[in-house]
C-alpha cells in the first residue's frame, strides 16, 4: 500500500495526490510516469509524474476526474492508501540547450509540464509558457509555471482570464513573429490540443514534442496496448516514449485507439455511481 | 505390488464441455481417492526409473507413487517436493505427454502411468490440510549472503524458495502488482486457478522471501545498483514477456489484440468479472486467435467463454506441427474452437470508426523442413480470401523484456534477446549475475524454467560459500 501523504484540490476536478513511494522518488525524472491502482479490483493507469521529493521519498501525480477510476482517486483523503504504485516508468524527457523552449499545456498537463520546463530552465534554455483552460475557475498553478518561465501566456476559452481562444493562437503568433529563434515545442494536455499544437508548429519546420497518452495495461512493454504509429513505424508508448516527434504521430489512429472502451466505461462509471453512497458526486 | 498390468490409465473427471464453456472454473477436476489410488497401482515400480529420467527436474516418480499407493500421503508429498518446488503447477500444466509420460514403461504397451495426474493428486491433498499439520521446512541457519531475484515466475519462485532454504536472506523484485509470472497473468483460471499459484507464493514467503512488487528493474533499480546496494548475487527470472506482432497492415485497428493484453485483461486484471473488476475486455461474435501454441489455445477458450459465438485458431502450418498439448487442442475442439489450418494472415480491414473489420488471408502448403525440423509454409499463390472478424488475438509468440539487459553492464544477450547463461550452472557473462527460464530460452516450460532455477541455485549456493 502506498500513503497518500498530502491532498489538494487544484480545481473541484483536478487534484493533487503526494504520495510515499521512496523508491520511484529516488529515481523520477521529468516526463516519466507511473501506473497505479486504486484499489485491488481497480484497472492499472498511468498518471504523470508532476514532482517528486527525494529527502521526503514521495512522489505527486495530478489527476483530472474522468472515469471510475480517477473518481474512485478522489474519494480518497490524506493518510489514506492506493493499493499500487510502480514507476518511473517511459523515457524521461531529452532535456538539453535548445536555446528557447516554448512549453504548452493544457488542463490537468499544467501539473506535467512544471518539472519539464524547471529542467529546460535549468539547461540554460530561454522558457516561454503557454497555458491554456476552459475558463478562469478551472486555472491553477499560474505562479508555479512562472517561476520557470521567462514569458508565460495563459488562455482561456471563454476569456474569463488572460487571452480568449485556445493555445495555439499565441503558439501560431510567436512563431510567425519570428521575435524568438524557437528551438524546441513541447506540448502537453489533451489529444486534440497535441495535434493541433503539432499541426500548428509544421509549418514552421520547428522540432515538437508531445507526449501521448494510449490506454496502457502494464507500461513495461508487456502487452502492446499502448502501440502508436510514429512516422510508419509500431512503438510501444510506455517503453519508447511517452515522448516523440510529434509531426511523426499518427493522430487519428491514437485517438480512435483512446476510444476502444468508452461504452465499457461509461456502464463501470454508471454502476459506480448508483452504487456509491455519495452518488458520483464527491 | 499389482496383480495383473492394467493397460488404461483412469480417466480424468472433467466439466462437460456445454457447461464449462459458459463459466471460468477448472476444467479437470482432478482424481478422488480411489482414482489416484488406481492409477498408482497400475505402476510396475520399474528398476530402470525412465519416467524420473523423463523430468526436467528428476522427481522420484516410482517413489512418490509408492508412498500414494501405500497411503503415506504426507511421505508422497516430501518426496515430490524434494525435487519439484511446485508440484500443484507441474501437475496441472506440464506437458507430460512429451516428459515423464512419454519414457514411462508403460506406454510402450498401453497408456503410461498418468504422473502428471497424481502429482497433482498429492499437491491438491496437501493444500487441503490445516497449516498446523505441515511440516516446518529445513532451512539453514543464516549465511549473511543476500541474494535479490528478478521477476517472481515459476524461474525466480524456485529459486528465491531453495536460497532461502539453504539460509541465505532472499528478495524478490516483481514488476507486476502480483507474483506469479505467467502462471498469474498468462494461463487462464480454468486450467490454472489462481489459489494454488498464491498457495505456492506464500510458501515461498513462509521460508522468509521477502516479496517486493511493483518494481520493475530496470527502472526503480538496475542490476548494478542492486549489486553496489550490497547484494552478493542477482538471479534474473525475468521471462519472456515481450509480444511479438505479424507486421502486416492494419494491425493497430482496435479489436487487435497481443495475446499478452488479451490474457492479462482477463486472468490478472479480471475482466470476465466486468464491472465488479474495473478493467475492460471488449469480445466480439467472431474471433480469430492467430498462433498454435498453447498461448493460442488459452486465448481462444477465454474467447468461447466470454461468450464470442464463432472462435477460430487460424495456423500457418497443418495440425500435427501444432506446438499447443494436444490434451488442450482437444480441450478446445470439444469446446466448439474452429481451427484454421494452412491459413496466414496478410491484412487487416477496419470500420471508419477504426475497428477491425475484416482478414484477409492466403493458404499455404507445406514445403521443405525448416531449421526447427518442422516442414515451412509457403503461400499458395492465388488463394487470397477475406474472413469476417470482430476480434483478433495474435499469439505468435514473446522475446524477452529488454528492460534488463539494456540496462546491465557486461551482460550480454542473443540475436534473439534472450540473456547469455551456461547451460549447467545459470552463469551469465557478468560476475554475480545468474538468469535461468523463458530470458535465456525464450518461451518454453514452467518445469523447464524451475530446471533451470535449480541448476543456477547450486552454482550460486557454491559461489556464495566460496566467497
Ligand atoms: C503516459 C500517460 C500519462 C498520463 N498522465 C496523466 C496525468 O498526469 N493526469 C491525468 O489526469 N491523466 C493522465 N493520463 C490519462 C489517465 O491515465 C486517464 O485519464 C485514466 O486512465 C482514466 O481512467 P478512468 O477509469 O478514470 O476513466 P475511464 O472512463 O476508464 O477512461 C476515460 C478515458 O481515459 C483513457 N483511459 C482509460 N483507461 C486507460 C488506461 N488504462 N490507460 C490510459 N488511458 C486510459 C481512455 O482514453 C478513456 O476513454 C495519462 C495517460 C498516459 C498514457
Ligand atoms: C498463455 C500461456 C500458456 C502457457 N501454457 C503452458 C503450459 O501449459 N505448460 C507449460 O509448461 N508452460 C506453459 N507456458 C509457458 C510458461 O508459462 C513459461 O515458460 C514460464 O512461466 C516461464 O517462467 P519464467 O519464470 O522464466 O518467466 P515468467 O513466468 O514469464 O515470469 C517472469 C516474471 O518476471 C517479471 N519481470 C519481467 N521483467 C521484470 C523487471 N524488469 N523487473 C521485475 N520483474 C520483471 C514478470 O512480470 C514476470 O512476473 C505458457 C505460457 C503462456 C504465456
Ligand atoms: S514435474 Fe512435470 S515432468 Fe516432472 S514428473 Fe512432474 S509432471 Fe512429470
Ligand atoms: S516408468 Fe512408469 S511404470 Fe515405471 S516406475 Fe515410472 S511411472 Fe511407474
Ligand atoms: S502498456 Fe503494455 S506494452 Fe505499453
Amino acid at each position: 500500500m502506498y500513503q497518500i501523504v498530502t491532498r489538494e484540490d487544484l480545481t473541484p476536478e483536478i487534484h493533487l495526490f503526494e504520495i510515499m513511494a521512496p523508491d520511484v522518488a529516488k529515481k523520477a525524472q521529468a516526463g516519466q510516469f507511473v501506473v497505479i491502482r486504486a484499489d485491488d479490483r481497480g484497472e492499472r493507469i498511468p498518471l504523470t509524474i508532476a514532482d517528486w521529493n527525494r529527502q521526503k521519498g514521495t512522489v505527486t501525480v495530478v489527476f483530472m476526474e474522468v472515469g471510475k477510476t480517477t473518481r474512485k482517486l478522489a474519494t480518497l483523503k490524506a493518510g489514506e492508501s492506493i493499493a499500487n504504485f510502480a514507476g518511473p516508468l517511459g523515457l524521461p524527457t531529452h532535456i538539453d540547450k535548445y536555446g528557447t523552449v516554448v512549453c504548452v499545456a493544457g488542463g490537468f498537463a499544467i501539473a506535467t509540464i512544471v518539472p519539464i520546463a524547471r529542467a529546460m530552465k535549468e539547461a540554460g534554455n530561454k522558457v516561454v509558457s503557454i497555458m491554456g483552460f476552459r475558463n478562469k475557475n478551472l486555472m491553477f498553478w499560474e505562479d508555479r509555471l512562472r517561476q520557470f518561465s521567462d514569458e508565460l501566456i495563459v488562455t482561456t476559452d471563454d476569456g474569463s482570464y488572460g487571452r480568449k481562444g485556445v493555445v495555439t493562437i499565441p503558439l501560431k503568433e510567436l512563431l510567425e513573429s519570428g521575435k524568438e529563434k524557437v528551438g524546441l515545442v513541447v506540448a502537453i494536455g489533451p489529444t486534440v490540443m497535441m495535434k493541433f499544437s503539432s499541426l500548428t508548429t509544421q509549418p514552421f519546420g520547428v522540432k515538437t514534442i508531445v507526449s501521448l497518452n494510449p490506454i496502457m495495461v502494464d507500461g513495461t512493454g508487456m502487452c502492446g496496448v499502448c502501440r502508436v504509429s510514429i512516422g510508419g513505424v509500431t512503438k510501444f508508448t510506455c517503453v519508447d516514449g511517452p515522448d516523440f516527434d510529434a509531426h511523426k504521430v499518427d493522430w487519428d489512429e491514437l485517438m480512435a485507439r483512446q476510444r476502444t472502451y468508452l461504452d465499457e466505461e461509461k456502464r463501470s462509471l454508471e454502476l459506480w455511481k448508483q452504487s456509491c453512497s455519495c452518488g458520483g458526486k464527491t | 505390488m499389482p496383480e495383473k498390468l492394467n493397460l488404461n490409465r483412469v480417466a480424468m473427471p472433467k466439466q462437460e464441455p456445454k457447461m464449462r464453456a459458459g463459466n471460468f472454473n477448472e476444467v479437470a477436476l482432478g482424481y478422488q481417492a480411489e482414482d489416484a489410488l488406481a492409477e498408482a497401482r497400475r505402476c510396475i515400480q520399474c528398476k530402470k526409473r525412465s519416467c524420473t529420467q523423463g523430468c526436467p527436474v528428476g522427481v522420484d516418480i516410482p517413489e512418490f507413487i509408492l508412498a500414494l499407493r501405500e497411503n503415506k500421503m504426507s511421505e508422497a508429498v516430501k518426496i515430490l517436493k524434494g525435487k519439484n518446488a511446485l508440484p500443484g503447477i507441474c501437475g496441472r500444466v506440464c506437458p507430460q505427454e512429451t516428459q515423464c509420460e512419454e519414457v514411462c514403461a508403460l506406454g510402450k504397451k498401453g497408456a503410461p502411468i498418468a504422473i502428471g495426474r497424481l502429482e497433482r493428486y498429492v499437491a491438491d491433498w496437501e493444500l487441503a490440510q490445516p497449516a498446523s499439520s505441515k511440516p516446518k521446512p529445513e532451512i539453514a541457519p543464516p549465511t549473511g549472503k543476500k541474494v535479490m531475484v528478478v521477476g517472481s515466475g515459476p524461474a525466480g519462485l524456485t529459486a528465491a524458495a531453495d536460497m532461502a532454504k539453504r539460509g541465505h536472506k532472499v528478495t524478490i523484485r516483481e514488476a507486476l502488482h502480483v507474483a506469479g509470472g505467467v502462471l498469474m497473468y498468462g494461463i487462464p483460471e480454468f486450467r490454472m486457478p489462481k489459489r494454488i499459484v498464491q498457495a505456492e507464493v506464500d510458501y515461498v514467503k513462509s521460508l522468509g522471501v521477502e516479496i517486493k512488487l511493483d518494481s520493475v528493474i530496470g527502472k526503480i533499480a538496475t542490476v548494478d545498483e542492486i549489486l553496489a546496494d550490497g547484494y552478493d548475487a542477482v538471479f534474473l527470472g525475468t521471462g519472456a514477456g515481450l509480444p511479438m506482432f505479424l507486421r502486416i497492415p492494419g494491425e493497430n485497428y482496435n479489436g487487435i489484440y497481443s495475446a499478452n493484453e488479451f490474457l492479462t485483461r482477463v486472468n490478472l486484471m479480471k475482466a470476465y468479472l466486468f464491472p465488479e473488476y474495473d478493467t475492460p475486455l471488449r469480445v466480439g461474435k467472431r474471433v480469430a486467435v492467430i498462433g498454435g501454441g498453447n498461448v493460442a489455445m488459452d486465448a481462444a477458450r477465454c474467447s468461447v467463454r466470454l461468450g464470442a459465438q464463432e472462435v477460430y485458431i487460424v495456423y500457418r502450418r497443418s495440425r500435427t506441427e501444432m506446438p499447443a498439448r494436444r490434451e488442450e487442442v482437444e480441450n478446445a475442439e470439444e469446446e466448439g474452437v474452429i481451427f484454421k489450418f494452412l491459413t496466414n494472415p496478410e491484412k487487416f480491414y477496419g470500420d471508419e470508426k477504426g475497428w477491425v473489420k475484416t482478414m484477409e488471408c492466403v493458404e499455404m502448403e507445406l514445403g521443405e523442413p525448416d531449421a526447427s525440423g518442422r516442414r515451412s509454409p509457403v503461400v499458395k499463390k492465388g488463394s487470397e480470401f477475406k474472413m469476417d472478424v470482430d476480434t483478433v488475438v495474435v499469439a505468435l509468440g514473446t522475446t524477452p523484456n529488454p528492460l534488463v539487459p539494456t540496462t546491465t553492464k557486461g551482460l550480454d544477450t542473443t540475436k534473439k534477446g534472450t540473456v547469455v547463461a551456461d547451460e549447467a550452472s545459470g552463469k551469465t557473462t557478468k560476475s554475480g549475475v545468474w538468469a535461468g527460464g523463458d530470458v535465456v530460452t525464450g518461451s518454453a516450460t514452467v518445469i523447464s524454467a524451475m530446471g533451470a532455477a535449480k541448476r543456477a541455485v547450486a552454482s550460486m549456493d557454491a559461489f556464495l560459500k566460496g566467497q
